[in-house]
């Protein structure tokens, strides 16, 4: 199982866990799994059926451009940070 | 380390540009021209705070000249919604609001109205006769002041967001956020030695020679064609298209040539206006900034007010870290604090870390990105005060820097684990370079180090690649060329095909003749534009070994391609040859590459710096400067040395003059070039420059960003140079001679 990193914005809706461990092969299907577990936290992270715009998903260390499409393995961490632009337009591309 | 070899890359041949920029034959945006063009002007507030009370436009349309006046009542007039043009998620009514002001004004200089006019001068005539009526209200111009209990309100609508959960209470503060890691108190319990200070940073902007400018046509056909000077012709594109309620493939967008961004080049502020102009009149229309506009009406970085306290223990180890930060977004959220509390002990392994992010909104221009948005604040206290931990440890600086140094594994504070960085070996650099190691003696004089961090991104780039029958090739791009890139990314493609950089031909085109790009930040574009053209030209060899297959009879499959020469068994081609074998075995060749790159790879920037203060006046001159940079792989070494010296001597800036300096009431009293301090060639020494390559182990070529990190590293280092040189803890920027005066004043005797 994959171990996700709950950001400290999101730990009450994940009972105060900083840590959970989830299944799946992407990052969907593991917030799927979260959801599963806590009701509720998959609307945190998720809007219209793509990540929030001001929310990035890291997969072993790499903020990917993928998403929710990422390929997640059992060993992966996976973390949901924050959105840099870096005066850039990281989410551009994905919501138009 | 990059030690592959390589026959372009690293390598300093002419920019391709360069001939029509030294000839002053590059057209930029207040240079475009066309037929039936009228000329716009902006009326904007004298107010910092105000509600509109009324608009009288009957005076200004009656001028001779005046072929229109407009309001934010005259934009398509759409529900609010939430979208995303690129910073975060913003209601689209923040984006219109600071377009053309509805309702309220927020900021000295916010945009009121506009007029188009035969002439700019007519333009202006009757921009100042539009009669607005005012109320005018309290205004509010700092983060803490913003944020204190019966501070005036800017949005009667904006109720802060606390841990990501609405609170329904209305307030200036947009957003409270947090990173927590660790055990802070424990870690704290564990230090031996605990320094906690606050600091001020004040509002500062990119100062980009070129003001914002656009010409827009809205045609006969419904087609919106806009030139402008953007970082993100994309961007535009797509802003404008919201805004003025369009599909986005009725909006064309041309790039002109940039004079500098910075970051500030990024969002939108003429192109709406200039197109509903556009609309109303039947003409083009151009408007231009004035360097005032420029000032009081785009966007600057944020001012700050930020809190850092470190524990370390008896052997130099950071135990615990903690840190709060109120960043100023201006008139509407969205203040760079994100960034900054990722960057504010991001250079360092420490198990113990809260952060604490506040996003306050107050009556000053909308901020806006400014290279390495929010990190500079962030290094400023954290390296300051590592200096006064090295100092009462009796520890060497760098070695302080190096025992805590983060590295591959080392877990940031807001979650993930760094792979490959060079943050060591950019202090070993430091430590290593002939400025360090020489002796600094006379009198007030005083030597300064700091490292920063930025994490630079990403983000999607098109490229395409035509092959001509003489053997060069036209790279075709849609990022904006602000720092030497079409020569880095044509680079790229001439490694991969074998042939020189002079023989790439590339051309910046609009959106309508290029996939979809990214801006030109976030130290991107040699990263990811260079993996595009990286991806067409491997594209082209493709297709040229089943050319050369074709006419040797046997299967691409048993075509090698290196060094720019194709062959199989006893048969060769050079690219050029076989480049002229084209029309005969099939037609043109074009490649293609479209990618959206993770693995952009962090970068690392450290700063040595020798300084002088004058005892009697608080003035610092820099005695020397040296910018040491982890580049991945430096493309074009010259190009990269540019990026560190341009950082540098914004950062010097930044530390040692700039500022907004504001009235009482909210107004900027320094908006001109004169005033408004920015250091020149004469305030500053040769930056000397020592590229560190740790190789990106995501990139075809190692690259890393270097467009940012550089600007991160100077204010800490020239506080704690000026330390050493006066015994003075400079905790406010700018350092500038009455501040060293005071706290030369101050000290105790």
């Amino acid at each position: 199982m994959a171990t996700v990193y709950i950001p400290t914005l999101l730990q009450q809706a994940a009972g105060g866990a900083t840590q959970l461990q989830a299944h799946g092969a992407s990052v969907r299907q593991v917030i799927e799994d979260l959801e599963r577990l806590h009701p509720g936290l998959a609307g945190k992270l998720t809007e219209g059926g793509r990540l929030r715009s001001n929310i990035q998903v890291a997969v072993d260390g790499e903020v990917s451009p993928l998403g929710l499409l990422e390929p997640v393995s059992p060993d992966s961490e996976v973390h949901f940070v924050t959105a840099i632009s870096g005066g850039s337009s990281p989410s551009l591309a994905r919501s138009r | 380390m990059s030690t592959q070899p390589y026959r372009v890359i690293g390598t300093r041949p002419i920019r391709h540009d360069g001939a029509d920029k030294v000839t002053g034959r590059a057209i930029y945006g207040a240079d475009f021209q066309m037929a039936g063009l009228l000329h716009g002007a902006i009326l904007r507030s004298p107010h910092a705070h105000a509600r509109i009370k009324s608009i009288d436009t009957s005076k200004a349309k009656a001028l001779e000249g005046v072929k229109a006046v407009i309001t934010a009542a005259d934009l398509p007039q759409t529900a609010d919604q939430i979208v995303d043009l690129g910073e975060g998620e913003t209601p689209l009514s923040y984006i219109k609001g600071n377009v053309l002001a509805v309702g309220k004004v927020l900021y000295k200089g916010h945009a009121v109205a506009a007029v188009a006019a035969i002439n700019v001068h007519v333009a202006e005539e009757a921009a100042a006769l539009i009669d607005v009526q005012y109320e005018v209200l309290p205004g509010v111009f700092t983060a803490p002041d913003a944020m204190k209990e019966g501070a005036p309100i800017l949005h009667a609508d904006l109720k802060t967001k606390e841990f990501g959960k609405a609170t329904g209470q209305v307030s200036n503060i947009a957003d409270h956020f947090r990173h927590a890691m660790g055990d802070v108190a424990k870690g704290f319990a564990e230090a031996t030695l605990i320094i906690e200070r606050e600091f001020d940073t004040a509002t500062v902007h990119q100062g980009y020679i070129e003001p914002h400018n656009a010409t827009v046509l809205w045609n006969n056909d419904g087609r919106v064609h806009i030139w402008c000077s953007t970082q993100g012709s994309f961007v535009v594109r797509d802003t404008t298209a919201c805004i003025l309620d369009l599909p986005v493939s009725r909006v064309k967008v041309t790039p002109t040539e940039i004079g500098g961004g910075f970051g500030g080049k990024i969002p939108v502020y003429l192109e709406p206006v200039a197109a509903v102009l556009s609309k109303q009149t039947g003409h083009p229309v151009k408007i231009v900034m004035s360097r005032k506009d420029v000032f009081e009406g785009s966007g600057p970085t944020p001012g700050s007010h930020i809190r850092v306290k470190i524990g370390v223990n008896a052997e130099g180890r950071i135990t615990a870290a903690d840190a709060t930060l109120a960043y100023e977004a201006g008139a509407y959220p969205g203040a760079m604090v994100g960034p900054g509390a990722m960057c504010v002990f991001a250079a360092y392994d420490i198990a113990n870390v809260t952060i604490d992010g506040y996003d306050v909104v107050v009556n000053k221009p909308s901020t806006a990105a400014y290279r390495a948005p929010g990190a500079t604040n962030v290094a400023f206290a954290t390296e300051t005060v590592l200096d006064e931990i090295a100092e009462k440890l009796k520890i060497d600086p760098l070695e302080l820097r190096l025992k805590n140094a983060a590295k591959e594994g080392t877990r940031r504070a807001d979650g993930p684990k760094y792979r490959r960085i060079g943050c060591v070996e950019v202090l070993e650099a430091m430590k290593a370079s002939a400025h360090y190691r020489s002796p600094l003696s006379g009198p007030n004089r005083g030597r300064g180090v700091a490292i920063g961090y930025w994490f630079n991104v990403g983000l999607p780039s098109s490229v395409t690649i035509s092959v001509n029958a003489d053997g060069t090739v036209n790279l075709v791009e849609g990022s904006t060329d602000i720092g030497g890139t079409r020569t880095s990314i044509a680079m790229q493609a001439a490694e991969v095909l074998g042939i020189r950089a002079e023989d790439v031909c590339p051309t910046i085109v609009d959106t309508d003749s290029v996939g979809f790009t990214g801006v030109t930040g976030g130290s991107r574009t040699t990263f990811a534009t260079g993996w595009a053209a990286f991806e067409a030209a491997q594209d082209v060899v493709r297709q040229m070994k089943e050319r050369a297959g074709k006419l040797w009879e046997i299967h691409a499959d048993n075509v090698t391609f290196e060094a720019g020469v194709f062959t199989a068994n006893a048969d060769r081609f050079t690219f050029k040859e076989l480049a002229a074998k084209l029309g005969q075995t099939g037609g043109p060749v074009v490649g293609r590459g479209a990618v959206n790159p993770k693995g952009a790879g962090g970068s690392f920037s450290g700063v040595i710096v020798d300084v002088e203060v004058d005892p009697e006046t608080g003035k610092t001159t820099i005695l020397r400067f040296t910018s040491i940079q982890d580049a991945g792989k430096a493309i074009h070494p010259s190009y990269v040395e540019g990026q560190m010296q341009g950082g540098s001597a914004q950062g010097i800036g930044w530390a040692l003059n700039e500022e907004y300096y504001m009235s009482g009431e909210g107004s900027m009293m320094n908006s001109s070039l004169l005033d408004y301090r920015m250091p020149t060639s004469l305030d500053l020494p040769m930056i000397e420059t020592i590229i560190v390559e740790v190789a990106n182990p995501a990139h075809p070529f190692g690259v890393r960003g270097v467009g940012e990190a550089n600007i991160v590293p100077p204010p800490g280092a020239i506080a704690n140079a000026i330390y050493h040189a006066a015994g003075v803890r400079m905790r406010r920027l700018p350092m500038n001679p009455p501040a060293v005066m005071q706290a030369i004043w101050s000290k105790p005797q």
